[in-house]
């Protein structure tokens, strides 16, 4: 029996990397989005220019959930390289569509899936005389088959070309005759439409389809970053383009063409976290976008920047690791490296956003405690979030927001006779006031090392002031704590002993195995940490709870970990539930893991009746 | 106590410059290098050409990077904020200062450890980049702190102080500056501050990557027999290309030439520096020919000191970038934050 389904499955493209598929896969996405139905997209592709297979999915989800599912209920095979495996992969009683130009013996096809030929490459060779042509117009043929095949309204798709192509209208028409080929192709040669199809919904409302280094980036402009200083890795290079492009258009005078930013492509990543380091310094709001390996590289910088306490902010997009690792694929296992950068007792700051939204506003957060606690603030993306599209409430900006510049003591405060001591902590918060180079004719300079020294900024190696100074730093931290984003709270529908804790990119994925679980009698009170260091209700949580999971995409538990250092919690108390294959971590997978591992908790008064 | 600062009594006729501050304001903490080490004439050459300039002190900012010659930005400049940051790397917090204030007036000291070896890729870009800067390497040839390893600056065949030979190829800065695209480029040598001191004025100048590589002995490790870096051997093997004095838009100061020797340049800014041509015919505008005298005098075992290059239609980082006139670190929410409207607009175009 074929898989019927409206608005509720998994499509999946398998394509050549180069062959002009994204943009074609993308008009496709966005065709179901304007019809109003949310979708969940991901890219998984290699880290090749040219030649090698990737495969570009879409999650069609009526309900709206964002997470990976995991399998596919139909596969546009059109990369030969992978088409056996690409078949094996559909789910029984799923859809092949296939570029049937070349014949395929029929034992290559599977019996439990229903098939689709279409011989697209014949169809474009007496369509277009070039090759080029013919290769990019076969995506747009296909994106018109899958609009018949799938009930997807053609002009919708035809008003996405124009929008697309605005500017370059010689392409409008070629593409459009494209498309309308594949559809009307498709009509005649299948049964349209197939038990998985569209149907207009309003599930989509005002929210936005937008990649998390391009949100990121948008955040940083609105924090106020001027400083910019990078070196190109995957998955963050986009992160720093598009802080690029943004500027180009809103921060360039239209008269003078004057640039309020400036960005430099540094000669590697220490050069690069120098940069944002010498910027922080001089009280320029700077930031670094990059990624595991660079995050290697900046270990001694960041350790200065946290003894010096320069304000510095690092997007860290993560990537599957150790070493050159996974480079196009997800994980979140640059934790602890982060949360401990560099040699000697150090503690950082950490944000992790779990969706571009979120990207937006910790990416300007980020700029105001950096200058607030004067200290390396992390970002922590994944190249899930990253460099993939999705749907995110609206980004948000409240104008009467002041930049947060922390303490900087000024010429009029100096002018005034203020007691100015560097690592003087007045307040009691643990953080100190800074002087920004220039500030006053005779007062207010100082030496910044990375040697120890006193209160004053004098060097020295005495055991005291060096205690003292370390000490003072441990409180800053614990002022943080204040500071940064406290942890979500979902509560089950029910009173429940197990509790999950889970952050960043696991939130889409996590919110539908708890809404699976809580089906199947399974309730989870869901804990969705937002920084580092944890506020107190973490603790708070992890002591209400009896079992409590530990949700991560790295294989050695590393949040655990640091929720064991900084609470002082039982390691028995913390079961890890880990995802590291690379993929995005699904519903399917935790909600397969917490059933399996919560017998026992799920449903405890049901059982004290039955005993 | 490791820290030694210098007592701020003043003798009330004491002379000062423009901007009534005496040569005293521009000293900083008491040196704790060895005595007679050529880094400390090096900061006294700084500290006098500051004074002389009238430079407002705290409108420069000083950075280094670790070793010797790194520490003695403490010994300077007292009233100006100060950086002392990591192994090799002043190069780009300089660079990420310059972009936050392009007010201030950058000075990079560094030495040839920190230059040469661990710091030569972020030497490099900041030439390459044309970093608004002065850019000293007080060379000595050798690791003073670590007591006597030879620093990639030291000659083929120069001895150790335990009287290894060194085997490898030096590194020379000045050659790799005029190579790198620095707009000046300058070698001096600790023990001429009559020299030096000029040439600190002139690149402070000088709007662009500036660069002064300065022999600067080590009287602990590397000022022995045998040694290339020692006193003795560059007073005797020293080729000065030109004797330079520096102006600065007041009366120039009279001095001893022979006619038809010297040339009187005018500067961008309004400043003049005055050439004198001294042991070769060397042309400072000719990047092929600055290259070639420092080949040539190398290859003899002579030490080419003076203006090797200057570029006066120099473009720095800034220019390159048009970047606001104002600072970047004194701009507001006005001035960076697009706010809610252009958000709504960015907003729309993502559905």
């Amino acid at each position: 029996m074929p898989i019927q389904s409206v608005n509720d499955f998994v499509i999946r493209f398998a394509n050549v990397n180069g062959s002009g598929s994204a943009s074609a896969n993308l008009l496709f996405a966005r065709s179901i989005l304007r019809m109003g139905v949310p979708i969940a997209p991901r890219n998984i592709f290699p880290s090749n220019i040219q030649g090698l297979p990737t495969w570009y999915e879409v999650r069609v989800t009526g309900d709206g959930h964002l997470g990976a599912r995991g399998g596919a209920d139909m596969m546009v095979a059109m990369n030969p390289q992978t088409f056996e495996k690409d078949i094996a992969s559909i789910e029984p009683g799923g859809y092949l569509f296939y570029d049937s130009s070349r014949p395929i013996p029929a034992t290559k096809l599977r019996a439990d899936v229903t098939t689709l030929a279409m011989p697209l490459t014949d169809i474009c060779a007496k369509e277009y005389r070039e090759p080029r042509q013919r290769q990019l117009f076969k995506n747009i043929v296909y994106v018109g088959a899958l609009a018949a095949l799938l009930d997807i309204e053609v002009d919708v798709v035809e008003k996405l070309i124009g929008e697309q192509f605005k500017g370059k209208d010689k392409l409008i028409a070629p593409n459009l005759r494209a498309l309308r080929l594949g559809y009307e192709d498709a009509k005649r040669r299948f049964e349209c439409p197939l038990g998985i199809r569209i149907r207009r919904s309003d599930a989509v409302g005002g929210r936005i389809f937008v990649e998390g280094n391009f949100a990121a980036a948008l955040g940083a402009v609105y924090g106020g970053a001027t400083v910019c200083a990078w070196y190109p890795i995957t998955p963050s290079t986009s992160l720093a383009e598009a802080f690029e492009r943004n500027c180009a258009r809103l921060r360039t005078d239209r008269q003078t063409g004057e640039k309020r930013y400036a960005i430099v492509q540094a000669e590697d990543e220490i050069a690069a976290i120098g940069v944002v380091v010498g910027a922080g310094w001089n009280g320029a709001r700077a930031f670094t976008a990059t990624s595991g390996p660079g995050i290697s590289l900046m270990q001694e910088f960041l350790g200065l920047a946290y003894f010096a306490e320069i304000p510095t902010v690092v997007f860290d997009v993560q990537r599957g690791g150790p070493s050159t690792g996974m480079p196009t694929r997800t994980q979140q296992s640059d934790i602890l490296v982060c949360a401990f950068a560099s040699h000697g007792d150090t503690k950082h700051v950490l944000l992790l956003p779990e969706d571009p939204g979120e990207a937006f506003d910790f990416g300007a957060l980020a700029f105001d405690l950096a200058d607030r606690l004067q200290t390396p603030v992390f970002v922590m993306l994944d190249l899930d979030i990253g460099m993939n599209s999705h749907l995110c409430a609206p980004f948000r900006w409240d104008d009467s927001r002041k930049f947060d510049r922390g303490k900087v003591m000024t010429f009029e405060d100096l002018e005034a006779g203020r007691d100015f001591g560097r690592y003087l902590d007045v307040d009691g918060d643990g953080v100190p006031y800074r002087t920004i180079p220039g500030a006053h004719p005779t007062r207010g300079a100082f030496f910044t090392r990375g040697t120890s020294r006193d209160r004053y900024a004098k060097y020295t190696e005495e055991g005291g002031p060096y205690v003292d100074n370390m000490e003072r730093l441990l409180k800053k931290y614990d002022t943080a704590r204040k500071l940064v984003p406290h942890a979500e709270f979902h509560r089950a529908a029910k009173a429940t002993r197990i509790g999950v804790i889970y952050y960043g990119s696991t939130s889409g994925a996590m919110d539908e195995a708890v809404e699976l679980l809580a089906a199947e009698g399974v309730h989870v009170d869901a804990l969705r940490l937002r920084a580092v260091p944890f506020g107190a209700e973490v603790g708070e949580f992890i002591a209400a709870h009896e079992q409590v999971f530990v949700v991560e995409q790295n294989r050695d538990a590393q949040m655990r970990t640091l929720l064991i250092a900084d609470l002082g919690v039982d390691p028995a108390q913390l079961a890890p539930i880990l995802h590291f294959d690379g993929s995005p971590i699904t519903a399917r997978f935790i909600r397969r893991e917490i059933a399996a591992r919560s017998r026992g908790f799920a449903a405890p008064l049901a059982r004290e009746t039955v005993s | 106590m490791t820290f030694l600062p210098k007592p701020k009594f003043h003798h009330p006729a004491l002379q000062v410059n423009a901007l009534g501050f005496t040569h005293r304001d521009y000293e900083g903490a008491i040196s704790t290098l060895c005595a007679g080490c050529g880094h400390d004439s090096i900061s006294a050459a700084i500290i006098h050409a500051c004074y002389e300039l009238s430079l407002p002190p705290h409108r420069i900012a000083k950075l280094s990077g670790i070793g010797c010659s790194s520490k003695t930005p403490t010994y300077m400049l007292g009233q100006s904020h100060g950086f002392n940051s990591v192994h090799g790397r002043m190069p780009s917090v300089l660079t990420g200062a310059n972009l936050a204030n392009r007010d201030l007036l950058y000075l990079g000291v560094s030495g040839d450890g920190d230059t040469a070896s661990i710091g030569l890729g972020q030497f490099a870009h900041a030439m390459r980049r044309g970093v608004d800067m002065v850019y000293i390497v007080e060379n000595n040839g050798v690791y003073g702190l670590t007591k006597g390893q030879f620093s990639a600056t030291s000659d083929k065949g120069s001895k150790s102080k335990k009287g290894v030979d060194n085997l490898d190829s030096p590194i020379d800065l000045a050659a790799m500056a005029v190579q790198l695209g620095a707009t000046f480029v300058a070698r001096s040598f600790s023990g001429d501050k009559a020299q030096l001191t000029p040439l600190v004025k002139a690149a402070f100048e000088h709007r662009g990557a500036a660069f002064i590589d300065v022999i600067s002995p080590c009287v602990a490790f590397n000022n022995h027999e045998g040694s290339t870096k020692s006193f003795d051997y560059v007073r005797e093997h020293n080729i000065a290309l030109n004797r330079l004095d520096f102006i600065s838009g007041r009366p120039p100061i009279e001095v001893d030439y022979e006619e038809g020797t010297s040339e009187t340049v005018a500067l961008h800014d309004g400043s003049t520096i005055r050439l004198r041509k001294l042991a070769a015919d060397h042309d400072w505008r000719d990047r092929a020919a600055a290259l070639a005298v420092l080949e040539k005098h190398r290859a003899d075992g002579e030490v080419v000191t003076g203006l090797i290059y200057l570029n006066d239609d120099a473009i720095d980082l800034h220019a390159r970038l048009r970047t606001a006139k104002k600072p970047l670190n004194s701009l507001g929410e006005a001035e960076l934050c697009p706010g809610s409207k252009a958000l709504e607009a960015i907003n729309a175009g993502l559905r």
